[in-house]
Protein backbone atom coordinates (compact mmCIF):
# COMPACT_ATOMS: atom_id res chain seq x y z
CA UNK A 1 0.00 0.00 0.00
CA UNK A 2 1.18 3.69 -0.80
CA UNK A 3 -0.12 6.17 1.40
CA UNK A 4 1.01 9.68 0.23
CA UNK A 5 -0.39 13.01 1.28
CA UNK A 6 0.26 16.66 1.28
CA UNK A 7 -1.44 18.09 3.93
CA UNK A 8 -2.26 21.41 5.48
CA UNK A 9 -2.93 20.76 8.67
CA UNK A 10 -0.89 18.55 12.11
CA UNK A 11 0.96 15.16 10.89
CA UNK A 12 0.60 12.13 12.92
CA UNK A 13 3.53 9.73 13.11
CA UNK A 14 1.05 6.86 14.39
CA UNK A 15 -1.14 7.31 11.68
CA UNK A 16 2.22 6.94 8.85
CA UNK A 17 3.13 3.90 11.16
CA UNK A 18 -0.13 2.37 10.79
CA UNK A 19 -0.65 2.71 6.84
CA UNK A 20 2.59 0.16 6.57
CA UNK A 21 1.83 -2.11 9.72
CA UNK A 22 1.91 -5.90 7.86
CA UNK A 23 2.45 -9.39 9.00
CA UNK A 24 4.75 -9.73 6.08
CA UNK A 25 7.51 -7.19 7.77
CA UNK A 26 10.53 -7.86 9.67
CA UNK A 27 10.60 -4.38 10.47
CA UNK A 28 9.65 -0.12 9.50
CA UNK A 29 11.08 2.27 9.82
CA UNK A 30 9.72 5.86 10.66
CA UNK A 31 11.56 9.24 9.90
CA UNK A 32 10.35 12.10 11.42
CA UNK A 33 11.08 15.50 10.33
CA UNK A 34 11.00 18.89 12.69
CA UNK A 35 11.31 22.28 12.25
CA UNK A 36 14.69 23.09 14.29
CA UNK A 37 14.94 26.50 16.11
CA UNK A 38 18.08 27.34 14.61
CA UNK A 39 20.35 27.92 10.97
CA UNK A 40 24.10 28.51 10.94
CA UNK A 41 23.42 30.18 14.58
CA UNK A 42 20.75 32.59 13.22
CA UNK A 43 17.77 31.97 15.45
CA UNK A 44 14.46 30.72 13.96
CA UNK A 45 10.88 31.86 14.49
CA UNK A 46 9.15 29.79 11.98
CA UNK A 47 9.02 28.25 9.11
CA UNK A 48 7.09 28.28 6.08
CA UNK A 49 6.14 25.81 3.39
CA UNK A 50 4.10 25.57 0.19
CA UNK A 51 4.14 23.02 -2.51
CA UNK A 52 2.97 22.80 -6.20
CA UNK A 53 0.67 20.06 -4.47
CA UNK A 54 -0.29 17.67 -8.02
CA UNK A 55 3.34 17.58 -8.93
CA UNK A 56 4.63 17.31 -5.65
CA UNK A 57 2.50 13.79 -5.26
CA UNK A 58 3.81 12.50 -8.57
CA UNK A 59 7.01 13.07 -7.97
CA UNK A 60 6.37 11.16 -4.17
CA UNK A 61 4.68 8.53 -6.54
CA UNK A 62 7.89 8.29 -8.42
CA UNK A 63 10.53 7.88 -5.01
CA UNK A 64 7.66 5.08 -3.90
CA UNK A 65 8.18 3.44 -7.44
CA UNK A 66 11.99 3.17 -6.55
CA UNK A 67 11.34 1.79 -3.33
CA UNK A 68 9.76 -1.07 -4.51
CA UNK A 69 11.80 -2.39 -7.21
CA UNK A 70 15.20 -1.37 -5.62
CA UNK A 71 14.22 -2.56 -2.24
CA UNK A 72 11.21 -4.81 -2.47
CA UNK A 73 9.53 -2.93 0.51
CA UNK A 74 5.86 -3.82 1.66
CA UNK A 75 4.68 -0.19 2.16
CA UNK A 76 4.99 3.23 2.41
CA UNK A 77 3.40 6.43 3.90
CA UNK A 78 4.56 9.27 3.05
CA UNK A 79 2.73 12.84 4.63
CA UNK A 80 4.45 16.34 3.92
CA UNK A 81 2.77 18.76 5.88
CA UNK A 82 2.59 22.83 4.16
CA UNK A 83 1.51 26.02 5.74
CA UNK A 84 3.16 28.02 8.51
CA UNK A 85 5.46 25.69 11.23
CA UNK A 86 6.27 26.46 14.77
CA UNK A 87 9.52 24.87 16.27
CA UNK A 88 9.33 21.38 17.12
CA UNK A 89 6.57 20.99 14.45
CA UNK A 90 6.69 17.99 11.70
CA UNK A 91 6.93 18.95 8.34
CA UNK A 92 7.15 15.56 6.60
CA UNK A 93 6.81 11.80 7.94
CA UNK A 94 8.35 9.05 5.78
CA UNK A 95 7.45 5.09 7.30
CA UNK A 96 8.73 2.47 5.37
CA UNK A 97 7.95 -1.62 5.91
CA UNK A 98 9.94 -4.08 4.59
CA UNK A 99 10.43 -8.02 5.38
CA UNK A 100 14.16 -7.57 6.55
CA UNK A 101 15.47 -4.14 8.86
CA UNK A 102 18.19 -3.62 6.31
CA UNK A 103 16.49 -2.21 2.90
CA UNK A 104 13.44 -0.40 5.45
CA UNK A 105 16.36 1.66 6.73
CA UNK A 106 18.37 2.30 3.60
CA UNK A 107 14.84 2.56 1.42
CA UNK A 108 13.77 5.58 4.14
CA UNK A 109 17.01 6.75 3.66
CA UNK A 110 16.76 6.72 -0.21
CA UNK A 111 12.78 8.80 0.40
CA UNK A 112 13.86 11.71 2.42
CA UNK A 113 17.41 12.47 0.88
CA UNK A 114 15.28 12.25 -2.78
CA UNK A 115 12.59 14.32 -1.39
CA UNK A 116 14.57 16.95 -0.51
CA UNK A 117 16.18 16.79 -4.38
CA UNK A 118 13.21 16.53 -6.29
CA UNK A 119 9.53 17.15 -4.89
CA UNK A 120 8.38 20.88 -5.40
CA UNK A 121 8.09 21.78 -1.63
CA UNK A 122 9.46 24.69 -0.99
CA UNK A 123 10.42 26.52 2.58
CA UNK A 124 10.97 29.78 4.52
CA UNK A 125 12.71 30.61 7.05
CA UNK A 126 11.00 33.28 8.92
CA UNK A 127 13.97 35.38 11.40
CA UNK A 128 13.15 37.71 14.37
CA UNK A 129 14.60 40.60 11.28
CA UNK A 130 13.48 38.77 7.89
CA UNK A 131 12.95 35.99 5.47
CA UNK A 132 14.88 33.58 3.51
CA UNK A 133 13.58 31.37 0.95
CA UNK A 134 16.05 28.29 1.95
CA UNK A 135 18.68 27.10 -1.05
CA UNK A 136 17.33 30.18 -3.30
CA UNK A 137 20.52 31.66 -4.04
CA UNK A 138 24.18 30.70 -4.34
CA UNK B 1 0.62 31.29 -29.05
CA UNK B 2 -0.56 31.46 -25.26
CA UNK B 3 0.91 29.71 -22.38
CA UNK B 4 0.08 29.53 -18.62
CA UNK B 5 3.01 30.32 -16.27
CA UNK B 6 2.50 29.66 -12.68
CA UNK B 7 5.03 30.33 -10.50
CA UNK B 8 6.44 29.19 -6.49
CA UNK B 9 8.81 30.08 -3.91
CA UNK B 10 11.05 32.85 -4.62
CA UNK B 11 10.11 32.61 -8.26
CA UNK B 12 6.47 33.86 -6.95
CA UNK B 13 8.24 36.48 -5.33
CA UNK B 14 9.86 38.00 -8.29
CA UNK B 15 6.95 37.27 -11.19
CA UNK B 16 4.18 38.01 -8.81
CA UNK B 17 1.80 35.90 -7.34
CA UNK B 18 -1.24 35.05 -9.94
CA UNK B 19 -0.48 32.79 -12.72
CA UNK B 20 0.03 34.17 -15.78
CA UNK B 21 -0.81 34.38 -19.36
CA UNK B 22 2.49 35.06 -21.51
CA UNK B 23 2.64 35.46 -24.94
CA UNK B 24 5.66 33.52 -26.95
CA UNK B 25 7.06 33.05 -30.27
CA UNK B 26 5.88 29.63 -31.95
CA UNK B 27 8.12 27.25 -31.46
CA UNK B 28 9.19 28.02 -28.15
CA UNK B 29 11.43 25.46 -25.68
CA UNK B 30 12.04 25.89 -22.15
CA UNK B 31 15.43 27.32 -23.37
CA UNK B 32 13.75 30.23 -24.85
CA UNK B 33 11.37 30.90 -22.17
CA UNK B 34 13.93 30.96 -20.06
CA UNK B 35 15.99 33.79 -21.49
CA UNK B 36 12.32 35.62 -22.22
CA UNK B 37 12.28 35.73 -18.03
CA UNK B 38 15.60 36.85 -17.57
CA UNK B 39 14.86 39.46 -19.85
CA UNK B 40 12.15 40.73 -18.24
CA UNK B 41 13.00 39.58 -14.33
CA UNK B 42 16.84 40.08 -14.13
CA UNK B 43 16.36 38.93 -10.49
CA UNK B 44 15.80 35.53 -11.76
CA UNK B 45 19.70 35.89 -12.74
CA UNK B 46 20.68 35.76 -8.65
CA UNK B 47 18.75 32.13 -8.23
CA UNK B 48 20.58 29.09 -7.97
CA UNK B 49 19.16 27.20 -10.53
CA UNK B 50 15.25 27.21 -11.55
CA UNK B 51 13.62 24.33 -13.63
CA UNK B 52 10.83 24.18 -15.14
CA UNK B 53 7.81 21.30 -15.38
CA UNK B 54 5.63 21.26 -18.13
CA UNK B 55 2.03 19.53 -17.44
CA UNK B 56 3.48 18.21 -13.74
CA UNK B 57 6.80 16.72 -15.14
CA UNK B 58 10.40 18.13 -15.31
CA UNK B 59 11.24 19.51 -18.67
CA UNK B 60 14.48 20.12 -20.34
CA UNK B 61 15.61 23.21 -22.41
CA UNK B 62 15.37 21.12 -25.65
CA UNK B 63 11.60 20.94 -24.51
CA UNK B 64 9.30 21.99 -26.86
CA UNK B 65 5.85 24.14 -25.40
CA UNK B 66 2.39 23.86 -26.97
CA UNK B 67 -0.24 26.43 -26.79
CA UNK B 68 -2.45 25.73 -23.48
CA UNK B 69 0.39 24.06 -21.65
CA UNK B 70 0.71 24.95 -17.90
CA UNK B 71 4.16 25.70 -17.28
CA UNK B 72 5.69 26.08 -13.75
CA UNK B 73 9.03 27.77 -12.57
CA UNK B 74 10.52 25.41 -10.22
CA UNK B 75 13.34 27.32 -8.09
CA UNK B 76 15.33 25.42 -5.97
CA UNK B 77 13.28 22.78 -3.93
CA UNK B 78 13.61 22.54 -0.19
CA UNK B 79 11.23 20.36 1.21
CA UNK B 80 11.35 18.15 3.97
Amino acid sequence: MRDIQVLDTPLNTQSCHDAVVDPAAGGIVVFVGTVRNQTKGRKVLQLAFESYVPMALKEMGKIADTLSQKWGILHVSIHHRVGVLEIGEIPVIIAVSTPHRQAAFEACQYAIDTLKKTVPIWKKEIFENGTVWVSAHP
Amino acid sequence: MKIKLIAFGIAKEIIGPDESNLEVKNPCNIGDLKRILIIHYPEFKKIQSIKFAVNEDYQEDYFQIHEGDEVVIIPPVSGG
